[in-house]
């Protein structure tokens, strides 16, 4: 019987994950909000969209916020998201561990995108 | 201790390539299995996601390219494409959206009896499948 407690401690690579999954639950609703807050705008909108209507959208101060925050939250859900779908299927712990970091990698890279694509608005 | 330490048994008579395809999963499976699928299909087409926020958003010449991409494509990648692409990112959200709202619906009040776990799945696919044809449609020029 092996002992796995202490310095022996089975990596798993998460703790008992409560803080995930009230977080990814609290971005869910932010997101879901920001969705029927950006259609409503859109439905708003009488005739054809074209750049003027849809850039105009983001152009306010307001938005621009809500939609920071969003970027935010969608980084935090898609990393608690994509992390579990690692957990469940991959179990060496070094192309876990690899695939943890690359997940992190792509996310902060996308979101600095959306960040600039926001800002340069 | 013993509890934890004693090792646990481990079940592997699932094979991924004979077992799976004939395996018959109930409404709720589907859903929880294609709430997997669409976000893990969202993540994986991220960049091209905000590929288009930012060219829809840039300026007037880079909303052409965005409009353009619908039509004449980007680069070697025909538009029929971009719009096969864009209608499986479309069905994506709409199911990632209405499952995870039957997720957030359970968790708040508690609904957790195997009717309600069938009969919401069915709807969320459902809605999910005839909201994604509405706006493929739309996509495709059809009304």
């Amino acid at each position: 019987m092996s002992v796995n407690y202490g310095s022996k401690r089975t990596v798993v690579g998460a703790s008992y994950g409560f803080r995930d999954w009230l977080s990814q639950r609290i971005t869910a609703g932010l997101m879901a909000v920001f969705t029927i807050v950006l259609l409503a705008q859109v439905l708003l909108i009488s005739g054809p969209i074209g750049y003027e209507q849809w850039a105009g959208i983001f152009a306010s101060q307001w938005m621009k916020f809500i939609t920071f925050a969003v970027i935010v939250a969608l980084t935090w859900h898609v990393w608690v998201g994509v992390r579990d779908i690692w957990m469940d299927y991959v179990k060496p712990v070094a192309v876990r561990l690899l695939l943890q970091v690359l997940t992190i990698v792509w996310l902060v890279g996308c979101a600095g995108w959306a960040v600039q694509v926001l800002w340069r608005l | 201790m013993t509890e934890l330490t004693r090792k646990r048994p481990e079940f592997r008579n699932i094979n991924a390539l004979r077992d799976l395809p004939t395996y018959r999963l109930p409404a709720a499976g589907w859903v929880s299995i294609l709430h997997r699928v669409s976000g893990a299909l969202m993540f994986v087409l991220l960049p091209f996601i905000i590929w288009l926020l930012d060219a829809s958003l840039t300026s007037e010449y880079s909303f052409a390219a965005f409009t353009a991409a619908f039509g004449v494509g980007i680069g070697f990648v025909p538009g029929w494409f971009v719009k096969l692409v864009v209608l499986a990112l479309i069905w994506a959200y709409l199911h990632h959206f209405i499952a995870g709202v039957r997720h957030l619906y359970m968790d708040a009040t508690h609904s957790v009896s195997k009717e309600f776990g069938k009969s919401s799945a069915v709807v969320t696919l459902v809605l999910s499948l005839a909201l994604t044809a509405l706006l493929g449609a739309k996509l495709f020029g059809l009304y």
